[in-house]
């Protein structure tokens, strides 16, 4: 890539040194108030306090089983229905400007209304960030499974082979780049959005003590929130997009 | 949904009625119907009244509880406001920003992976440090609102001027072509397309940005009625305020589609020229 000049990678590099640089001095020097950013080292006492706690592993817990369950009822339903809509052709036509239709809209609104119906707990999150991935799985899968292409179909029911060889052998290897993006996307956005149904309204999980920390003015510690979650998306994406990689090239 | 009635011949009422049928479009009128119907039949018969209603009673408190009521009118107009302030200062930095980064293979290649990477991050996590540093008023929605709708126009911009095709940046240069003229008659148009995805996408990021800061920001605006109105079991009004909320999200998203379709001469263009240099 393009990406990887030694020049490139100074100027990067040095970005990354600014950022920290000016930090370190804006909290340090006291030009910036410490309640929006603390010191480094602050920040970092604050990092290894959190992760002694045994709150910090409950939080985390909790949110990741939250994401689990959401992002698996998600993969479940989205497949699913995308699968079974491109079927039909006219299912497809009128169903799928419908879904795409809503996905523009911010399923964020509905957050009260998934409080309102399941109440303040973990169960309002699994259900708001289900119904949040489950439309690019669902998108995604339509779009996987459409664009077959009729020659193979038609070529290895010639040789014989029947419905669920079609399947595995014919539709299921050429839908899968398209449904690997989808359930990345889906991953991310259901990741995203359970953090954002835990901090706006919630008991317990990362979210949570993310704006309860905030509410507390303790910037140390949201700022180690803040970091564990940066730090954690960031390794996922790594991970993620590796795998995704090694699926693609085989 | 009942067949209408038609009162011509039958083969050719047959006919109309197969072709009502096999057009989308009535079906999925038909299909949104019918749910509008089953959510009635619901809400009416079974659901409990402390969290469901008919759709006629979240529309009767749309009538009476929403419409009338100042203050809320008033959160809902400054939400609008928000999504129009943030969404144009995500257009003017996200362009300007995608400009810079996209001007050369150099610039790209340094600090493209410095957006990706900001992009990749979840904001979410970061909200209740925004309302920490702008305070509970439109300021916080607004810069939540630019932060999330800036990644996608940044991303498309540069994405946009990094395809232009070798092909006709040699032939403007074969006829002569500055690097003004470059810019302008071939980067430019060849970016639009893309530029549009860009603002398109950033719409709808620039909404979810707004909406999560205005629900969590739980002491004034919308987010305040919202709360209010799921506290006290009132899901009428609730549903009536969130499909407020949904139609000025839907009204947004609209004004960005039909934006792109009359202003892009250059898709239409682009798409010509292709077809002119596959012959």
């Amino acid at each position: 890539m393009e990406g990887s000049s030694f020049a490139a990678r100074s100027v990067q590099l040095s970005f990354v040194a600014i950022v920290a640089g000016a930090w370190y001095l804006a909290s340090e020097t006291g030009s910036v108030s410490r309640l929006f950013l603390p010191p480094p080292r602050e920040v970092i006492a604050a990092i290894e306090r959190l992760v002694a706690t045994q709150a910090f592993w409950s939080a985390v817990t909790v949110t990741l089983t939250t994401i689990t369950k959401a992002f698996v009822i998600a993969l479940v339903a989205g497949v699913l229905t995308g699968y079974v809509l491109t079927r039909s052709k006219l299912a497809m036509r009128v169903i799928e400007p419908v879904l795409s239709g809503l996905f523009t809209i911010p399923i964020t609104l509905f957050l009260p209304m998934f409080i309102l119906f399941f109440g303040i707990g973990a169960g309002s999150k699994v259900a708001y960030g289900a119904t949040y991935a489950f439309f690019p799985i669902a998108l995604n899968t339509i779009a996987a499974f459409s664009k077959a292409e009729e020659r193979y179909l038609r070529a290895a029911r010639s040789m014989g082979a029947g419905a669920w060889d079609c399947f595995r052998h014919v539709l299921l290897p050429g839908a899968m780049p398209v449904l690997i993006t989808g359930m990345r996307i889906g991953f991310f956005i259901c990741f995203a959005s359970v953090l954002g149904g835990e901090t706006i309204s919630s008991v317990a999980g990362v979210g949570r003590n993310i704006a309860l920390a905030a509410e507390l003015m303790e910037p140390a510690r949201m700022y180690a929130w803040i970091m564990f979650v940066i730090l954690t998306s960031v390794t996922l994406n790594m991970v993620v997009y590796s795998v995704e990689n090694r699926i693609r090239s085989r | 949904m009942n067949a209408p009635v038609i009162v011509a011949s039958p083969p050719a009422a047959a006919s109309k009625w197969r072709a009502i049928l096999q057009s989308a479009l009535w079906l999925r009128i038909g299909l949104l119907a019918a749910i509008v119907v089953a959510l009635e039949i619901y809400g009416r018969i079974w659901a409990d009244p402390a969290f469901m209603r008919p759709p006629t009673a979240i529309f009767e408190a749309l009538r009476k509880e929403i419409l009338p009521e100042p203050k809320v009118i008033a959160a809902l107009y400054m939400c609008v406001a928000e999504i129009a302030a943030a969404y144009a200062l995500s257009i003017l930095f996200g362009v300007l920003i995608g400009l810079a980064v996209g001007a050369s293979r150099f610039s790209r290649g340094a600090f493209f992976p410095i957006v990706l990477l900001l992009y990749a991050i979840p904001q979410v996590a970061l909200l209740p440090l925004v309302i920490l540093m702008f305070g509970l008023g439109p300021a916080a929605k607004i810069a939540f609102g630019l932060s999330h709708g800036i990644f996608p126009i940044i991303v498309n911009v540069v994405a946009g001027m990094r395809d232009v095709k070798e092909l006709h940046m040699r032939a403007a240069l074969s006829m002569g072509a500055s690097r003004v003229d470059i810019v302008r008659y071939v980067v430019l148009p060849h970016m639009v397309p893309s530029l549009f995805t860009g603002l398109r996408l950033g719409m709808t990021m620039t909404l979810l940005g707004v909406i999560l800061a205005e629900l969590y920001v739980s002491q004034g605006g919308v987010g305040y009625y919202t709360r209010v109105f799921a506290e006290s079991y009132n899901p009428a009004p609730l549903f009536a305020l969130i499909g407020c909320l949904a139609a000025i999200a839907i009204a947004f998203n609209e004004l960005v589609r039909i934006a792109e379709h009359n202003l892009t001469p250059g898709k239409r263009r682009t798409h010509a020229l292709k077809a002119s240099v596959k012959e």
